[in-house]
């Protein structure tokens, strides 16, 4: 089976053709460069998302943050509600970390934006 | 006159950060930065999702990141930031008037000033949309702002018009936030953001792009409750029997950038119509001497990596400037560089063939989809360099490098062509 994807790992968006064989990419071509072949091999095995949003800090303003390396594309949104449900103590700075393991993803949430007040 | 600083630099967003620090880097020490929202970092503050820094740092980095790598450098080299100052006009000869709670109304003279105000969005007044005025219309990068600095999340049910960047990664947005995004709808034939933004942030949340499509009509008194869409014709004008009625309370707009020059109008600089920034050479100089620009303000960017490295550039020319108390160290030998066919304008708009001292990068955007082009820059009969390209399209800024080593062999004006793709 051949799939068509866009390469989402630099803005150049490189068309990528991929053979599919059991669910597994066995040939990759109209990639630029070693990400697109990453990615197209990650894709079609398992798609995954880095997640950016924002948690509440105690002054009720938004901060920031996002998943250190890219989550199951299916735990998005239980990522994101995991996050909703916190809030960030201030002062926080960029690198903290707010969640260890983000819904059982073993990715940790960190702060993305540096807040004192 | 209240002050004198060697360099000002107007704008602490992207390209003012790195401007100033490349100044500094050049020698430049008396550097001001101006700026007028409270916080260092422009639009990066609110853009806090991935994908900046990839050509900078090698790394993808979130905008707030981003944003602090260059405010640390600035910190770092004891650069002067005034934030909540709001620049009001620059003269021709350099004289800036600053307004800020703190000082009051100044006039500062600088030897050399880095215009890096950026860009604003095109408005709801500027787009002619047909219908009422309710409230629930906003532009993308203001629900942006609302949404991720203020903690607010404008509405529920969305309709997206365009599809800039800003407009697809808020459709995105607004999903995580619990909103249910309808539809986007782009007037032109293509989209007018980055593929990888159709897929990551439409595709993988089923949300459909209309192309061809627009807003016909706006319904609601006082609060939004639906948005009237319909096909347009390859004359521009809505085909009748295709209109469909989405029931929304909000409506955002990405319909395109414009650079905001009313400053650079005060200091009598040209501006070049297409893109809506000052014409400017291949030092990033514009038509009055010792003012530079660069970032959005100069042509809209759709990297910030390119804004950095351009701002740096100007930083760099800029300092020249100071040190060399702007003379030229050779006599100039000025040629024109000119857009060919499909190709909607370039920067710069000549370079000074009597004073290189570097590689000029020449960018510029093309008027529609060409597929399977190869670009090139000529001086008459004579090719300077080429490059081919599977796809150029209007949403994506092109950049050709012309190396030092050929423009010391060049002896007229330069013509940016493209051929194939059907031209």
């Amino acid at each position: 089976m051949i799939r068509e994807l866009t390469c989402i790992g630099c803005p150049m968006g490189c068309s990528l053709t991929v053979e599919v064989e059991d669910g597994k990419a066995v040939s990759v071509t109209g990639n630029t460069c070693g990400i697109g072949k990453r990615y197209a091999e990650q894709e079609i095995q398992a798609p995954t998302r880095m997640v950016t949003t924002t948690v509440l800090s105690d002054n009720g303003r938004p901060v920031p943050v996002k998943t250190m390396r890219p989550v199951p594309k299916e735990k998005i949104f239980e990522v994101v509600n995991e996050i909703k449900s916190r809030h960030a103590t201030l002062p926080v700075s960029i690198g903290d970390i707010l969640i260890d393991d983000a819904a059982g993803t073993g990715v940790p949430v960190i702060i993305t934006g540096d807040a004192d007040r | 006159m209240d002050r004198h600083v060697s360099l000002a630099v107007i704008g602490a967003g992207p390209a003012g950060l790195a401007a100033a620090v490349s100044a500094h880097e050049a020698g430049i020490e008396n550097i001001v930065i101006y700026e007028r929202d409270e916080k260092l970092g422009g639009i990066l503050n609110q853009c806090i999702h991935n994908g900046f820094g990839l050509h900078t740092f090698k790394e993808e980095l979130t905008g707030p990141e981003y944003a602090t790598r260059f405010i640390d450098k600035v910190r770092e080299l004891g650069i002067r930031c005034e934030t909540e100052s709001m620049v009001v006009s620059i003269s021709p000869q350099r004289e800036i008037t600053v307004v800020s709670k703190r000082y009051g109304l100044r006039v500062v003279s600088a030897d050399a000033i880095v215009l890096a105000m950026g860009c604003r969005e095109r408005p709801r007044g500027a787009l002619n949309i047909p219908g009422m005025r309710p409230q629930g219309i906003y532009t993308a990068g203001a629900a942006q702002k609302l949404v991720n600095c203020e903690g607010y999340v404008p509405g529920k049910e969305v309709v997206i018009l365009g599809s800039g960047d800003i407009g697809l990664i808020m459709a995105r947005r607004m999903t995580l936030e619990g909103a249910h995004v309808k539809v986007v709808a782009e007037l032109m034939p293509y989209s007018g953001g980055l593929k990888r933004n159709i897929v990551q942030c439409l595709d993988d949340y089923d949300i459909p792009l209309k192309l061809s499509h627009t807003v016909v009509d706006i319904k609601g008194k006082r609060k939004l409750e639906g948005v009237t869409i319909a096909e347009v014709g390859p004359d521009g004008a809505p085909v009748p029997g295709t209109e469909e009625y989405y029931e929304c309370d909000t409506l955002l707009l990405s319909c395109g950038l414009i650079p905001e020059n009313e400053l650079s109008l005060t200091a009598g600089i040209g501006i070049n119509r297409i893109t809506n920034g000052p014409f400017v050479d291949d030092r990033l100089e514009t038509d009055v001497p010792g003012i530079f620009a660069c970032g959005n303000v100069l042509h809209v960017h759709d990297l910030v990596d390119y804004v950095s490295e351009e701002a740096g550039r100007a930083g760099r020319h800029a300092a020249d400037y100071i040190l060399s108390g702007g003379a030229k160290k050779n006599p100039p030998n000025i040629v024109k560089v000119t857009p060919g066919q499909g190709i909607r304008y370039t920067v710069p708009v000549t370079i000074d063939l009597g004073n290189i001292e570097e590689d000029v990068h020449v960018r510029f955007r093309v008027g529609a989809v060409y597929k399977k082009v190869t670009i090139k820059l000529m001086c008459g009969d004579k090719e300077l360099t080429s490059k081919r390209r599977t796809i150029v399209v209007p949403s994506e800024m092109e950049d050709v490098i012309l190396r030092k080593s050929i423009l010391e062999e060049v002896d007229g004006d330069i013509r940016v062509e493209m051929t194939g793709g059907g031209l």
